[in-house]
């Protein structure tokens, strides 16, 4: 079995975004919505140091990859701390507790 | 042989890390996942975002998982989705196939330029200064919103010492 390498790192990136949009589709739990957007950002900076590898390109590549990790350090941050306010309001993590406006 | 391991090892972390019942459980999966994807990521020739990926993905977002946890405390949810089952799938396979497609449509117009000799430090500081510029305004965003989000009320504070 000898599989070129980008192929696989591929598949790796195909694997983290896939099961991070499974996760977020099927999940109602708020924080496991933020630990499924953190597969799918990992799967996303594994593709552009990939990028970067292949077109030879690789300082480029690795400052949009520091910008990408950045940010998404800051959208655990907000959204972890969303869900302890909603826990503290609703008193649950539900997703379906959000909606109130159906009742 | 080595990127086999890791590309098998992050997709059953992946998969245990959303399967997990206990949130606490959940989040150290995905410490792991982040750990071996910095290892990939080391392997493909990118040590710098390795260790920003290591230090940030598996140390300090896990540090604040556990936090929140510890705050918001354990509720197990079921995977049963709010949305319609048909919908959700159509969705996912429909995501996983942009994805693939898209990856392999631009693996055909792979160019090589020349290889520039700059390092990744230059390319920071000069060439990408706005990139760093809105980093940094990006970090001072999130220590403001963890300020106000976490601090408690005074009203709230004296209501509570009342009851």
């Amino acid at each position: 079995m000898n599989l070129p390498i980008p192929f696989i790192v591929l598949l790796a990136v195909i694997s983290l975004a896939g099961t991070g949009f499974y996760c977020l589709l099927f999940t109602r739990n708020l924080i496991k919505v933020v630990v499924a957007l953190q597969l799918i950002v990992k799967g996303v900076v594994l593709a552009f140091v990939l990028a970067g590898h292949l077109q030879q390109n690789e300082s480029l590549a690795q400052t949009m990859a520091i910008t990408v990790i950045v940010a998404d350090t800051i959208v655990a941050v907000i959204g972890l701390s969303l869900a302890v306010q909603i826990r503290q309001h609703t008193g649950s993590l539900d997703l379906k507790a959000l909606s109130k406006l159906k009742r | 042989m080595w990127y086999v391991l890791i590309a098998v090892g992050i997709l059953v972390f992946a998969i245990l890390a959303i399967s997990a019942k206990r949130l606490l459980i959940s989040a150290i999966w995905l410490a792991i996942t982040s750990a071996l994807t910095a290892l990939m990521l080391f392997l493909l020739g990118a040590p710098q975002i390795a260790v920003i990926e290591l230090s940030v993905g598996a140390g300090l977002v896990t540090v604040l998982f556990v936090f929140a946890i510890n705050i918001a405390g354990e509720e197990v949810i079921g995977l049963r989705s709010a949305l319609p089952l048909p919908l959700v799938w159509t969705s996912i396979v429909l995501a996983c196939g942009l994805l693939i497609f898209f990856i392999f449509r631009s693996l055909g117009f792979v160019q090589f330029p020349d290889a520039t000799n700059t390092i990744a430090a230059s390319v920071l500081w000069q060439d990408r200064y706005l990139d760093f510029l809105l980093q940094t305004v990006l970090i001072l965003a999130g220590v403001l919103g963890v300020i106000g989000l976490l601090a408690h009320s005074k009203d709230e504070h004296s209501a509570e010492e009342k009851a």
